[in-house]
């Protein structure tokens, strides 16, 4: 096969690459400039498609002796990522970044331009494992459940899937690093990047604030209505979160306070006691379904509604087109905005069965 | 393997191997007083002499530096210097739009942060700086102007700017006037003397002389502050040990290139033509850029004979490069960012080409090393590459954004 695969300069992306060439495949790599200001090296553990990083991958493609590019993707990258995470949270919605990068970047805009340039695949440093089972697409979680991306990648149709590669899918991350350090790879202790690449500061309130402006609201007791205090915008807010709220006085029974809800239009932050977190039934639009089959019926599942942990056992269902979840275990937080991605257990990786857009809570 | 990016750097010169090598196993300070500096001063003073022979400058206008970008920078930055110090009024530097970053951004750098007020030199559509648009930006104030820099042929669409007729404009009112004449040594006939220009970039790895090495010819009367300082091995211009192996190799680089121009220039700009007229027999529709290369600039070919320089309508030049470079055939989108992201070029764009087909736009550049089987190669291959790249080009446009084109 010809394959492009895409290597951000990191260690995953490197061993990916060269497992690709190792089978036989026909590889040529690519590393996508997505920061519309590439001028940067890297300072701390982590920056955004720095210069350096273009240069780790480019390295990594000499030694595999592959020939290798930098893809503008800036523009796209900016429109469909960035700025829809900022619309997203201003909406009172909490976006997934990576999930977005997947869907309309790495298998949208990469994959249609690598298909139309004759390749047959792209190929991701992603830990997730991917098979075609009777001609269809079959998408588990990883071998190493501390790095499983099958949740940022349950956002993929069956068409973009079908032309995906995860050579990671079945390695733990160390074992990973190991091989990286064997194949001679100058990236194989690269630290692990775990903030959001574009804003590699991790302060994602004050990135919001500067795009979008102070919007001043209420942070409302959620069962008394009181107004307990003011806050710069809903887009500094989660569903769940308990920190840097900005209330003076405790609640009366002394019970810590979190996020409830996010009413954009009034710029009220809805607040209260944990157990009023707690979710029955989750909505979500717009549903994938990475095999190609829609849901049947109501079907047992394991629910996930964030990148990291929030899984529960659930019924779900496809009712009018958008997918109806009910956890019958204790889930909260769960944040309108971010993916709920429905896996059915199974010991050898459980399957994606699909994902949708959270659009409510109940 | 098709190797159709000379103008990038093209292949060393036998003759340059050998003078490399010989020298090489030989040592020697230029600067030193014993028998090993005097012999190593010896083989660089008679490489200044055929150099300065070779371009109708005399011995002393040569100074020896690092390369291309090494004597832009001296000449922009060293002349602008010497000229605000003999008069603080002298601010203004011209600068043709379409120059190499080597000057563009030197000029750029000077503006931000020694107090010069940098003009932009407009371009014709063919990317050629008119003497009338130079005369009026002088006209503006001719004893504020430090200096003007336009190149000689520029390196992505191979225009040719009428270097006597600047440098002559220049010269009724004092004002020292540079050109970067890399792309032009060894492919016109460049006379240092004749051509009335102060200060003349030249490159080593550009004539088939090893990389690294370059010279600035710079007239005796031309005043330039140092960039960098230390031994003042060069006329107190240039410090730093001479390299005298790539010296000696570029001087025979650039003997050969100048003796074999006539030649080879009329050679290449057949083997050009032929390949524009392959090109556009495959694709009607790819534009040349550039000058036509029909007329005569002071007496020699309107452009570069070895270059040229396409866009094709609706493709991108990385997913273009990327394709040809698959099937052996090299060449440039013209231009490069550190990061190795395709800008659109600021010379198409000072051209008036939108940033679009900026984009799809490659540079095809002939050598001493180019056959007829190269150009056939590239009528071969340009087809289907461009109807490839086009149809990557119509999938990058956006798709719909609605939740059901998202679906399966």
């Amino acid at each position: 096969m010809r394959v492009l695969a895409a290597m951000s300069g990191g260690v995953d992306s490197a061993v990916a690459a060269a497992r690709a060439v190792e089978a036989g495949h026909d590889v040529v790599g690519v590393h996508l400039a997505l920061s519309a200001k590439p001028g940067t090296l890297r300072t701390g553990s982590r920056g955004c498609c720095t210069v350096e990083d273009a240069h780790d991958a480019r390295r990594v493609a000499d030694l595999l002796n592959i020939p290798f590019y930098v893809w503008d993707f800036a523009e796209r990258f900016t429109e469909d990522v960035v700025e829809d995470f900022v619309a997203e949270y201003a909406a009172g919605r909490t976006p997934n970044p990576c999930l977005k990068c997947n869907e309309r970047i790495k298998f949208e805009a990469l994959l249609d331009k690598a298909i139309a340039l004759g390749f047959d695949a792209v190929c991701t440093g992603h830990y997730a494992r991917l098979a075609l089972v009777d001609g269809k697409p079959e998408l588990r979680r990883s071998a190493d459940l501390a790095k499983d991306q099958s949740y940022v990648l349950a956002s993929l149709t069956a068409d973009q899937l079908a032309r995906a590669m995860f050579p990671l899918g079945d390695s733990v991350k160390a074992d990973v690093r190991v091989e990286a350090t064997e194949r001679g790879l100058a990236v194989a202790e690269k630290p692990d990047s775990y903030d959001i690449c574009f804003i590699p500061d991790g302060d994602t309130r004050k990135f919001l604030t500067a795009k979008l402006g102070a919007r001043p609201g209420h942070l409302v007791d959620d069962e008394t209505g009181a107004v307990l205090g003011v806050h710069a915008g809903v887009h500094g807010f989660t569903v769940g979160q308990r920190h840097g709220l900005g209330i003076d006085t405790p609640a009366p029974d002394g019970k810590p306070r979190y996020v409830l809800s996010l009413e954009p239009v009034n710029g009220n932050v809805r607040v209260g006691s944990a157990d009023r977190l707690a979710v029955s039934e989750i909505v979500a639009s717009r549903p994938i379904w990475p095999s190609g089959t829609p849901l049947a019926g109501t079907v047992d599942c394991v629910a996930q509604v964030r990148a990291h942990g929030g899984t529960s056992d659930a019924q779900a269902s496809l009712v009018d087109g958008q997918l109806l979840v009910r956890p019958t275990g204790d889930l909260r937080g769960v944040a309108p905005g971010q993916a709920v991605v429905l896996y059915r257990p199974d010991p050898a990786g459980d399957v994606v069965l699909g994902s949708g857009m959270i659009s409510a809570t109940r | 393997m098709t190797y159709l990016d000379h103008a990038a750097t093209t292949p060393i010169l036998p003759e340059a191997v050998a003078a490399l090598t010989g020298a090489l196993s030989t040592y020697g300070n230029a600067s030193s007083l014993h028998s090993s500096g005097r012999r190593a001063r010896r083989a660089v003073e008679e490489a200044r002499e055929s150099i300065a022979d070779a371009l109708g400058a005399r011995p002393s206008e040569v100074i020896f530096t690092s390369g291309g970008t090494e004597s832009d920078n001296l000449a922009v930055k060293g002349i602008y210097w010497a000229r605000r110090a003999e008069d603080p009024a002298r601010v203004r530097l011209l600068v043709s739009e379409t120059e190499h970053h080597a000057v563009l951004d030197a000029a750029h750098w000077l503006a931000e942060h020694h107090g010069a007020r940098l003009t932009l030199l407009e371009v014709d559509d063919f990317g050629r700086v008119h003497e009338d648009t130079l005369r009026a930006a002088i006209a503006e104030n001719p004893d504020d102007v430090a200096l003007v820099s336009v190149m000689w042929a520029n390196n992505e669409v191979g225009t040719v700017n009428p270097v006597r007729e600047l440098a002559g404009t220049c010269a009724k009112h004092g004002i020292p006037f540079h050109t970067d004449a890399v792309q032009a040594v060894g492919a016109l006939p460049v006379h240092f003397g004749a051509s009335g220009a102060s200060a003349l970039t030249l490159s080593g790895h550009k004539v088939g002389g090893p990389y690294g090495v370059g010279a600035l010819l710079l007239s005796r009367d031309v005043a330039c502050t140092p960039v960098s300082h230390g031994g003042g091995q060069e006329r107190d211009v240039r410090s730093g040990t001479l390299d005298v192996p790539g010296i000696v190799a570029m001087a025979a680089a650039v003997r050969v290139a100048t003796e074999q121009r006539e030649e080879r220039a009329a050679r290449l700009a057949a083997l050009r033509d032929d390949l524009v007229r392959a090109v556009r027999a495959v694709l009607p529709e790819a534009v040349l850029n550039g000058d036509p290369g029909e007329s005569l600039v002071d007496g020699a070919p309107s452009r570069l004979p070895g270059n040229a320089h396409f866009t094709f309508p609706g493709c991108e030049g990385d997913s273009l490069l990327m394709l040809l470079d698959a099937k052996g055939i090299e060449c440039s989108t013209g231009s490069a960012c550190t990061a190795g992201v395709a800008q659109p070029s600021h010379v198409l764009l000072a051209m008036g080409i939108e940033p679009a087909p900026a984009r799809g736009s490659l540079r095809f550049s002939l050598g001493h090393t180019s056959t007829a089987a190269d150009v056939r190669a590239l009528a071969e291959a340009i087809g289907p590459v461009v109807e490839r790249a086009r149809n990557a080009g119509l999938a990058g446009l956006r798709r719909g954004t609605s939740p059901a084109a998202a679906e399966v």
